[in-house]
């Protein structure tokens, strides 16, 4: 479970200072797939990086299954994403010179997990995205629907609680969306927590909660 | 430990996948770099150990027995000799027989008391022919007419330096003989003798002992010295490789020997000289190195620098889903050590299978040695060491720097 209070997000550019969060108050439960919407300049992708422990808030809280984000230190918030979060970026952020296991594997080698688990893993998260066959291709060798289930299958390799998702088809077409969103909710129906940013509202519709953002401020929280 | 992993896992995978020719052309930096490192202080000191090893190899022996400054001769030489000769270390030994002389070229030709002759001082030596060719194979040495016979009367072995055609310039003697030639005559002026012996040789080299003395069977400078009880001036002894010097002149020491001779090893008969301007060579060398050690750590620091600026996106992707800074810095640390690692072992190869071999051969002409290429083993390791370690602290630095960089702002490529 996700619980953010009073979140405030200032950028200072010398004297000029740019509030991009107001005051943000969100709770999104276990299990969940939120879909954060709004126009550019809204903010949601700077609300997804304070609740995704990218950046930090200028104030407010965050706490995530009972731990109080603030309280960590530079070190543990990286083992906290480690461990706890999953991400899917807009431009799919894969290594270009490892293969589609090999960029699933590096997080659960971090983790600890030896290099036969994590390739088995691997080729299992692969397979989740319809991707089996796929594990000794290159980034470049991948159309982009395919990069992104592979980013996908990296995010979900370790079974994070929370997988949040950055404007995952912003780069895709229509048809290749709907298949990135299909695997969406085919995880969300497997339990999985996902945070979704997009500009796209037929996309954001695929979510079970839509959040719409606008002046840094959240304007509108409900069902879809 | 996992960063370790991790790091290694990247750093494997970004070396093989990396432009083909990129990797090239860092590993050629790299094995310049080494080469640079070894080859102008070994050079240098090439110069020394060149000079340092034809004084060995064709003057003192590994042992070098020579007079007491306060005596004209080494006493009770027969028994030194016999002594040396029961040694099992030793393979070779050769006496000599030294005496200061004039040598006169154009003695015939002087008619007017004005007329000057032409002279030139020179150690006459004795030997015989046969040991001293087996301590310093002075045979070899011979450029013009032959090598003497133990059974030559009447003739000598003349050094180059001592005629001008061979004379290397001013600073090599107190002057030269001019027009003589293998089959000319010259007459030797010792004390009170003289006399008229034939040149039948021309021994030269560029070890001054060697190549300023006139050479003559012992048996007959010894009757020209008068010197009947057999003691000798010089004894050079050759033993067998890997057989201890110092152990061998320990050994006469402790029969006393030290009180009729002055007992060094080769290296204490060059005197201080050599040891001298060796150290000074390592250092001009080193310092040179040291430089070029600079330039690598740059290059490396600049290589490395530039791909993870280029990397600063993925970098950033790697810390926000999760993977230390630790296992980055050491994927990073990593590709540093295999291209100075690559490097150093083709450097190595090259040094040691074409460029040492080949100035052993070819050494360089130098007016004073013939240069070869010093590359001792222990000095070349500890300068693959050095450079080792010195890409491995010029990989990091960088890294470092952009893993620093603020998560987010890696990934939005701010």
């Amino acid at each position: 479970m996700i619980i953010a209070k009073s979140l405030n997000k200032i950028y200072k550019n010398g004297t000029l200072e740019n509030h991009v969060l107001k005051d943000i108050d969100v709770e999104i439960q276990k299990g969940e797939f939120v879909a954060i919407i709004g126009k550019s300049g809204a903010g949601k992708s700077t609300l997804l990086y304070q609740l995704s422990l990218l950046d930090h808030p200028s104030s407010g809280e965050i706490i995530i299954d009972d731990v109080a984000i603030q309280k960590l230190s530079s070190t543990e918030r990286t083992f906290f994403r480690l461990t706890n979060l999953g991400y899917v970026f807009q431009d799919y952020a894969l290594l270009p010179e490892l293969t589609a296991a090999e960029n699933i594997m590096v997080p659960l080698l971090m983790q600890g997990y030896s290099r036969s688990k994590a390739h088995s893993n691997a080729l299992k998260a692969l397979m989740d995205v319809d991707l089996a066959g796929k594990d000794n291709s290159l980034p470049s060798q991948l159309s982009g629907g395919e990069k992104q289930r592979v980013a996908i299958a990296r995010a979900i390799a370790h079974s994070p609680k929370i997988l949040f998702a950055d404007e995952p088809t912003a780069n895709l077409d229509s048809k290749t969306s709907e298949t990135v969103l299909d695997t969406f909710k085919k995880l969300h129906k497997d339990g999985q927590t996902i945070v979704m940013i997009t500009h796209e509202s037929d996309y954001a519709k695929k979510a079970q909660r839509i959040i719409t953002i606008d002046d840094g401020k959240i304007v509108k929280r409900g069902k879809k | 430990m996992n960063s370790f992993r991790v790091g290694l896992f990247l750093a494997i995978r970004q070396i093989r996948r990396n432009n083909f020719w990129t990797t090239l052309l860092i590993v050629f930096i790299m094995t310049l770099t080494f080469l640079n490192l070894v080859f102008v202080t070994g050079i240098l000191v090439g110069l020394v150990e060149g000079s340092s090893y034809a004084y060995r190899t064709q003057y003192s022996g590994d042992v070098l027995i020579s007079d007491l400054p306060e005596k004209s001769f080494i006493q009770h030489s027969s028994t030194l000799l016999s002594m040396v000769s029961q040694f099992p270390e030793v393979e070779a030994y050769t006496s000599r027989y030294l005496a200061p002389a004039v040598i006169e070229a154009n003695y015939r030709n002087l008619v007017r008391p004005s007329d000057v002759p032409d002279q030139v001082s020179a150690m006459i030596t004795g030997i015989d022919p046969s040991h001293e060719d087996q301590v310093t194979r002075l045979s070899t040495l011979v450029i013009e007419g032959e090598y003497l016979n133990p059974t030559d009367e009447g003739y000598v072995l003349i050094g180059s330096d001592l005629l001008k055609q061979y004379s290397r310039g001013p600073g090599t003697g107190e002057g030269t003989l001019e027009n003589v030639a293998v089959g000319d005559r010259v007459r030797i002026l010792l004390g009170n003798f003289q006399k008229e012996v034939r040149v039948k040789g021309i021994v030269k080299s560029k070890i001054q002992e060697v190549s300023m003395r006139v050479y003559f069977v012992d048996s007959e400078l010894r009757k020209l010295l008068g010197r009947n009880d057999y003691n000798v001036d010089e004894i050079a002894l050759k033993l067998y490789p890997g057989q201890s010097p110092q152990k061998v002149v320990q050994a006469l020491t402790n029969q006393e020997q030290d009180k009729n001779a002055l007992i060094r090893d080769w290296e204490q008969s060059q005197g201080t000289f050599f040891t001298d301007i060796k150290t000074t060579f390592t250092m001009l060398g080193n310092s040179i190195g040291a430089v070029a050690l600079a330039v690598a750590a740059i290059t490396i620091f600049i290589v490395i620098f530039i791909n993870a600026v280029t990397r600063k996106k993925f970098i950033g992707i790697l810390k926000g889903i999760g993977i230390s800074g630790a296992a980055i810095e050491i994927s990073y640390v990593m590709q540093s050590f295999f291209y100075a690692l690559v490097g150093s072992t083709i450097g190595t190869t090259i040094l040691y299978g074409f460029l040492e071999p080949f100035f052993r051969k070819n050494p360089i002409n130098f007016p004073f040695s013939d240069g070869i290429l010093s590359a001792p083993w222990e000095g070349t390791v500890v300068r693959v060491l050095v450079l080792l370690l010195t890409t491995l602290v010029a990989g990091y630095l960088p890294a470092r720097m952009i893993v620093k960089k603020n998560t987010l702002d890696s990934i939005l490529g701010r």
